[in-house]
């Protein structure tokens, strides 16, 4: 039962987001406009970044362009209809489809960012494969952290403040071990070595998913 | 006189830790020399600023269930104090460290743990101040409340790993337990972290007493206006 009514919603989401074209075009003009922004500070005509600095930045712009993105998750549909929708599913049937919906937004920003990203600041990366996975359970651990706080800071006056200063915190954990794996994937390192942290990884998402389940309700009753 | 046996067994290990912490019998060790001695006022910080924060998780997960005021007041005051606790274990920690690493703040992955657990519980303090209704204000904080801590422990098991520490027992340093720490240290190392729990906790308890009596002084004053 709730699998459809998660199904339901997420199909609702897409389906506005796809009328409506606001939220991706805004969201890819806002990322190509950082990238850009970042390639011309560091004016750097035909090098290339140190690898470090490519990581972190890359990561660090993900990170912005997450909080913008999830930000507005529980903000930007009308009212009425905000109450007609809800109303007829269950909290946990909502936060799961604002998450798996989320996912996908920001896996489709997070590669058409890393082209970009990559087009203006080179692609140093040796292990493809290892680098996707990772930038997968990236966005799926944004969705999963950001969309809760996102619900709170909505049901606390919606500014986006508040939900840069509740999720900077939160989150940094996750953004390390990103980091870390990304790095090692750039590096070509043997898979065995990211093994821990991928596992780690996987943990943390698990954990801030479930919290999400469960606490949902509580913010959403209020 | 029942339930206020651990008050005075409070009083009776803070005496002992200062007393003991201060002219007891110290190994004479290279570099950190007397400085060992702020084991006893450091490291307790740390595990009263978890267990106290850990109580205040309970008590939000109480106020979840139970939609009672008191629950929520003894949460907010529980992190009020545990923030204290996390203040005053930087500031130990970064005159430990000056003295014996040589910098106030050295980039140590647990003293930007410790800071980013304070930026968590800073975070709280604005969204409860972001929220006028009181039912609500408690929910959503109780919410953010439990989601945190559980960010925050991940937090400080893997910062350590993933850098070097210069903290005994991590980075291929030797723990405390194993030379340093000796017999006499720890019959005054695990007392301290005891009475330093128990401090904050009476701390806290006195906060949360006298929130809820203004909570009722103003109740009833208003329903005194309204009398009128």
């Amino acid at each position: 039962m709730i699998f459809q009514e998660i199904l339901q919603l997420v199909r609702k989401d897409i389906q506005l987001e796809l009328r409506e074209r606001y939220a991706i075009n805004s969201l890819l003009l806002y990322i190509s406009s950082t990238i850009f922004i970042c390639y011309l500070s560091f004016s750097l005509s035909g090098q290339n970044l140190p690898q470090p600095t490519w990581n972190t930045l890359f990561w660090i712009i993900m990170l912005f362009s997450s909080i913008h993105t999830i930000s507005k998750s529980f903000g930007n549909e009308q009212l009425s209809r905000f109450y007609y929708y809800y109303y007829l599913s269950s909290p946990e049937a909502i936060i799961l489809a604002k998450i798996i919906y989320n996912t996908i937004l920001l896996s489709l920003i997070a590669l058409m960012g890393l082209g970009l990203y990559s087009l203006v600041l080179g692609y140093p990366v040796q292990d493809h494969a290892l680098f996707l996975l990772n930038l997968v359970l990236g966005t799926l651990g944004f969705s999963g952290t950001l969309t809760l706080i996102s619900g709170i800071s909505a049901k606390a006056g919606n500014n986006m403040t508040l939900m840069s200063i509740l999720s900077f915190p939160i989150i940094i954990p996750m953004l390390l071990m990103l980091i870390r794996v990304s790095k090692q994937a750039m590096d070509g390192l043997d898979r065995s070595v990211s093994w821990d942290e991928l596992l780690n990884l996987m943990g943390l998402n698990f954990i801030v998913i479930a919290l999400s389940y469960l606490l949902f309700p509580y913010i959403w009753r209020s | 006189m029942k339930g206020k046996w651990w008050k005075y067994l409070c009083i009776v290990l803070i005496f002992y830790t200062l007393i003991m912490g201060l002219l007891g019998k110290v190994p004479r060790l290279a570099i950190v020399n007397e400085g060992i001695r702020n084991l006893y006022f450091h490291v307790p910080m740390w595990f009263g600023m978890i267990l106290i924060l850990l109580m205040s998780v309970i008590y939000s997960i109480r106020y979840l269930r139970s939609g009672n005021m008191v629950d929520d007041i003894w949460a907010a005051e529980s992190t009020q104090v545990g923030m204290i606790m996390g203040i005053l274990g930087i500031i130990t920690g970064m005159m430990w460290a000056q003295y014996t690493w040589g910098t106030y703040w050295h980039g140590d992955p647990k003293q930007n743990g410790a800071a980013i657990g304070l930026l968590i519980y800073f975070a709280y303090s604005i969204l409860r101040g972001a929220i006028q209704d009181e039912q609500q204000r408690g929910r959503i904080s109780a919410v953010y409340n439990i989601f945190a801590y559980a960010c925050l422990i991940p937090l400080l098991f893997i910062l350590p790993r993933l850098t070097d520490s210069m903290h005994p027992g991590s980075g291929g340093n030797p723990g405390f337990n194993t030379y340093d720490l000796d017999r006499n240290m720890r019959l005054v190392f695990y007392p301290s972290i005891i009475a330093w729990t128990l401090l904050g906790w009476w701390i806290v308890s006195l906060r949360a007493r006298l929130r809820i009596v203004e909570e009722h002084l103003q109740e009833e004053k208003l329903e005194e206006t309204f009398a009128d």
